[in-house]
């Protein structure tokens, strides 16, 4: 490793750029002509649009136009849709509604878009918005995901008959019925995953270009993939074939997941550009944010966990209701069935696993990935019954744990996957050690003294990253393949462009794409430009999610590279009339091994684009790109620790430390891998002590739609955190990387709750733990 | 925001007559309450009428153990005043953990009591202290100020000036802050004089606002101690109930609260 090559804690060369205020956002963008955008979206969960009338405010001062439902479908601007078939036990298809990116007949939840209106002033735009009259009939609401199932109950889609989108299974339900009655115990829990907010620092926005010129459309926008976003508003939308259609994702300011989908907005505006001749820009303030961002999470879930006598796992069985909110979102159908259930067999060796995942449609925001996508949800139920099977069967949760750690790899589950490498035992004896776990019971004591109770709680995950082989996904329904691509351009004077297909929204790609060139080449790191985010300038990407740029993105860099590599070698050969297979790359040269010959990176770039003197039969140029597809997922895991006080008289809980011990395998930039592991733990405590959607039953209105109600964590609210890794690397990537985005938010939030139920002796505790909620359960307990 | 027309006053009388010339006026102080209700289109006013560059309502003035606030002091003044300090830290204490920095360097304690949000912290320290509210035309004592959610005894164009209060001989505020937005989900500011008597005023809680306990003011009366508090109710029917606290679990942190602070006082 050098001082800027892999393992090095390289500072973010992003970060002059955020820090100074000099980052390019989509809302910063400004072109000649440009208007503004404001939706009129429904006040009602669910209603008939009976009427709509824009006249009045068609004529406002400032406004251009106002479109609406009847003329998007008009021009044949088609649904919006889900991109991954998922098929119901009895073979059927889901069952997925029609989502119209201007609703014209019926709205959905509260915010669904019925109109635009373009004006020059976003005051303009509002003030007509307001004029647009839309007669609803209303309809009646359900926005609880278990009550939707029922009979009697509002039928949101006429696709999805009792709200019912599919009825999922997994694994061996016989195998898990017949261990279970057999069992010498068996753990029961209800567990519910609470529905949050994604709440990136950056709302979304959006800048659709229409050229009449060249029939040619290009769109900024907010997007974590905007190769998919084309490649969606093309083949499915009809906005405009792929070669008319440019789409930039210029700097972003964070995701989540959030900016996976493509949203209504994208497509409405570059309609409404073509319609109105001028080009139209719309930025989502912060009550439309928590109104129509895809929303996380939403399960309720029953467990069986099975043991024989020696406390070994012997089968579990999961039944989930899964909440996909009034529209099927675009990756939805995949989180709550391949990204959760794959994932119950969790670091142990469980002989059999079934699962049955229902999803429904309610009249609430759509769900679709929120940072761990299903993966916090299995880690989530699995720690917090694995926790409870302790306290039931008397022993210690580490000891439950160590008994059924799988130990041998690879190793097969019951739940699809095939884990390669791993080391459970020294992430859990890190963390232990770190956390001082035998020294809690005087701390507890020590506490008591004070009127605090307190509590400890741990929670091993595992996730599955780096998504994912695409013949694999293919075969389990994905519309699309999830490799990754990579060009490397070497300038003529050596510089260096890698274009990726990768997109960086706060993960800091630029500089750890940018080490792996310094440390393969020897070339400084400034010499070194990422270059993401356009369709024009990289070919194509499946873009940045699921942990997947360091595992996938760069494993494409690494096979440009190496062409890259070889092509120099071979005119380094040429230029020092030596064997191509004796030359090797050091330090930013071309050397002749065990000679001191040797030429500069530079002067082969050179060489490269005069093209004055190459081997024989050799193009010019320096250039290569490649497409790399994983053989596997990828499988860090870890252990985290919490430990709390709780304040018996006001049910306040303060986390005293957190503990976190993971397995990412090779690690590009420690700094950044702690700044994600950071992020991370804030959004998973987030989750489980502060953070949760809510919706009137009965209105089904967001009654969380601001700051003032939708608690954040802030900086106090968290310890300092201590992290540490001890790292297996992947067998099954040239880098040996395993992926970190998301392991935070993935295994915090059952550590959490199991300190606090921990430290109030009461195990029925539902995320977020608010105080209230914790001062309930504490003196019921009594 | 819809348009609106700025005016910028520069004594109390200019304020009052720029106010009585327009259609839908109102003060602006601070500007963190009326700002963002403004941006969100619930409140449309057609003109502002900005107080804080009037110097005869700014500034703090103690003497003795009388103490005079100057309605568009801010927050961060009334923290960081060494004078205040020396007589009624509690309400230092109070105005430093009002919202954030930048919320404490523009707010005012004028505008937080005419504004008088049963979340808010002010009102409960003004009731307890038995404060004076002094405005462009007469003096009102705190019982007779709060006299519901959002409501005050102010008439139309009434301008608060200033605050009055003797300092009590102790008093503390305690704040259980609504995990959400910080505010006050339950805040008890209790006051003992030298002759004994205890006013203890909660805010956040109650489905009316701000309001003096008279069950845990006669606990307290009869014995200054934090144990007082375990005998008395709190009745839970007149308290809030929301999605972040119930009736009944305000009705614990009323006397947690009142417990805490009479430790602290
Ligand atoms: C993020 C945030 C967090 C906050 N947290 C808290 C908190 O924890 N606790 C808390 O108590 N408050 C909190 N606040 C509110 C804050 O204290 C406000 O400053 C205060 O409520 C209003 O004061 P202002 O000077 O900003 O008034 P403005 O917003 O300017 O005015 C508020 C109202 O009072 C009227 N008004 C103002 N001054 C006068 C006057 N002198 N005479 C007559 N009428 C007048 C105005 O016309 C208006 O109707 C918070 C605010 C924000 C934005």
């Amino acid at each position: 490793m050098g001082v800027e090559g892999i393992g090095a804690r390289v500072a973010r060369k992003e970060d002059k750029r955020f820090l100074t205020g000099k980052g390019r956002y989509t809302d910063d963008m400004t072109v000649p002509g440009m208007k503004y955008a404001v939706f009129v979206r429904s006040p009602h969960a669910h209603a008939r649009i009976t009427g709509l009338e824009k006249t009045a405010a068609a004529a406002m001062p400032g406004v251009i136009d106002v479109l609406d439902g009847q003329q998007l479908l008009a021009d044949g601007i088609g649904n919006l849709i889900c991109g991954w078939m998922i098929h119901s036990r009895d073979g059927s298809p889901m069952k997925m509604g029609a989502w119209r990116p201007l609703a014209n007949k019926t709205v959905r939840y509260v915010g669904d878009a019925v109109a635009i209106v373009v004006a020059d002033s976003v005051a303009a735009a509002r003030d007509a918005a307001e004029a647009v009259v839309v007669d609803y009939e209303p309809l009646p609401v359900v926005t609880d995901p278990v009550k939707a199932l029922e009979a009697g109950q509002p039928q949101i889609h006429p696709e999805a008959p009792g709200n019912l989108i599919f009825d999922w299974e997994l694994g061996d339900a016989a195998a898990a019925d017949q261990a279970i009655a057999g069992a010498a115990h068996v753990t029961e829990m209800k567990i519910f995953n609470n529905r949050l907010s994604p709440n990136p620092m950056e709302p979304r926005s959006t800048l659709g270009i229409y050229d009449p010129g060249d029939d040619h459309y290009t769109c900024y926008t907010t997007s974590q993939n905007p190769h998919l976003a084309r490649l969606v508003m093309s083949a499915f939308y009809n906005v405009a074939p792929e070669n008319k259609l440019r789409v930039v994702a210029p700097d972003v300011g964070g995701g989540f997941g959030s900016k996976i989908y493509i949203y209504p907005e994208e497509i409405v505006c570059l309609w409404a550009s073509k319609r109105t001749g001028v080009p139209v820009k719309w930025t989502s303030d912060r009550t439309e944010a928590f109104l129509t961002d895809a929303h996380g999470r939403d399960h309720v879930s029953t467990v069986k966990m099975a043991f024989d006598g020696n406390s070994r796992i012997t089968a579990l069985k999961v039944d989930t209701i899964a909440n996909l909110g009034a529209y099927m979102s675009l990756f939805s159908s995949a989180v709550p069935t391949y990204l959760y259930a794959t994932l119950l067999s969790g670091q142990y060796d469980i002989p059999a696993i079934h699962a049955n995942v229902r999803t429904v449609y309610t009249n609430t925001a759509p769900v679709d990935a929120y940072r761990g996508a299903g993966r916090p949800e299995a880690t989530y139920l699995l720690e917090r019954t694995m926790e409870t099977a302790a306290r039931e069967l008397g022993i210690s949760p580490a000891e439950l744990r160590r008994i059924n750690f799988i130990r041998s790899f690879p190793h097969q589950t019951p739940v699809i996957m095939n884990y390669d490498a791993g080391d459970y035992d020294a992430s859990l004896n890190a963390a232990m050690a770190a956390a001082d776990w035998d020294g809690f019971a005087a701390r507890k004591a020590e506490a008591e003294q004070r009127g605090m109770k307190r509590g400890i709680g741990m929670s091993c995950y595992i996730e599955a990253c780096g998504i994912a082989p695409s013949a694999a996904v293919g075969s389990l329904g994905a519309g699309v393949g999830l490799w990754e691509s990579a060009e490397v351009r070497v300038n003529a004077v050596g510089t260096i462009e890698v274009m990726t297909g990768s997109h960086s929204h706060g993960q800091g790609h630029e500089t750890t794409f940018a080490q792996l060139v310094a440390d393969r080449l020897g070339v400084p790191i400034d010499s070194v430009n990422i270059v993401h985010g356009d369709t024009d300038k990289v070919q194509m990407g499946m873009g940045t999610y699921g942990s997947r740029s360091g595992a996938v993105g760069m494993s494409a860099i690494v096979k440009a590279l190496d062409k890259v590599e070889a092509k120099a070698k071979k005119i380094a050969a040429h230029l020092m009339e030596a064997d191509e297979n004796d030359v090797v790359v050091e330090n930013g040269e071309l050397k002749v091994a065990g000679t001191d010959r040797s030429v500069p990176w530079s002067q082969v770039a050179l060489a490269a684009y005069t093209a004055h003197n190459l081997p024989a039969g050799m193009e010019p140029g320096l250039k290569e790109g490649a497409f790399y597809d994983p053989a596997n997922f990828t499988f860090p895991a870890g252990c985290y620790i919490c430990e709390v006080e709780v304040d018996p008289e006001t049910g306040q809980t303060k986390i005293v430390q957190f503990v976190a011990a993971d397995d990412f395998g090779n690690i590009i930039n420690p700094m950044i891998v702690e700044g994600q592991v950071h992020g991370g733990l804030a959004q998973g405590i987030g989750q489980a002590l502060l953070e949760g959607v809510h919706y009137d039953p009965e209105s089904g209105q967001l009654l969380t739609a601001s700051y003032m109600d939708y608690a954040m964590p802030r900086a106090d609210d968290l310890p300092s955190f201590n992290v540490s890794t001890s790292n297996t690397p992947c067998p099954n990537n040239p880098l040996g990387i395993k992926g970190c985005g998301e392991a935070g938010a993935i295994g915090s939030p059952p550590a959490l709750i199991n300190a606090i139920t921990d430290a109030i002796g009461h195990n029925t505790l539902t995320m977020p733990a608010t105080p209230q909620k914790v001062w309930a359960v504490a003196n019921a307990a009594n | 925001m819809y348009q609106t027309n700025y005016h910028r006053a520069s004594s109390v009388q200019e304020a009052v007559e720029m106010m009585s010339n327009v259609p839908e006026g109102k003060y602006l102080a601070g500007g963190m309450t009326l700002i963002p209700t403004m941006k969100q289109r619930l409140a449309a006013p057609s003109d502002l009428v900005d107080l804080r560059h009037i110097t005869e309502m700014r500034g703090i003035m103690v003497d003795g153990r009388s103490v005079r606030i100057g309605a568009a002091t801010t927050h961060e003044e009334v923290a960081t005043s060494v004078e205040i300090r020396a007589v009624c830290p509690a309400l230092c204490g109070l105005a430093s953990h009002i919202g954030d920095p930048h919320v404490r360097h523009m707010g005012t304690i004028g505008g937080s009591i005419a504004n008088n949000d049963p979340a808010a912290d002010y009102p409960a320290a003004v009731l307890a202290l038995d404060a004076t509210i002094v405005t462009d035309r007469r003096e009102i004592t705190a019982d007779d100020f709060f006299t519901g959610l959002f409501e005050t005894a102010l008439e139309d164009g009434e301008i608060i000036t200033a605050i009055r209060f003797d300092a009590p001989a102790t008093a503390a505020y305690q704040k259980f802050a609504n995990p959400a937005s910080r505010y006050a989900m339950t805040g008890v500011f209790v006051a003992r004089r030298d002759n004994g008597e205890v006013r203890l005023a909660v805010t956040g809680a109650g489905s009316n606002g701000v309001f003096r306990h008279r069950g845990l003011e006669a606990a307290l009366a009869a014995n200054w101690s934090p144990d007082a508090v375990a005998n008395v109710t709190v009745d839970a029917s007149d308290l809030l109930s929301d999605l972040h606290a119930s009736a009944a679990y305000r009705a614990n942190l009323v006397r947690v609260m009142a417990k805490r602070a009479v430790a602290a006082a």
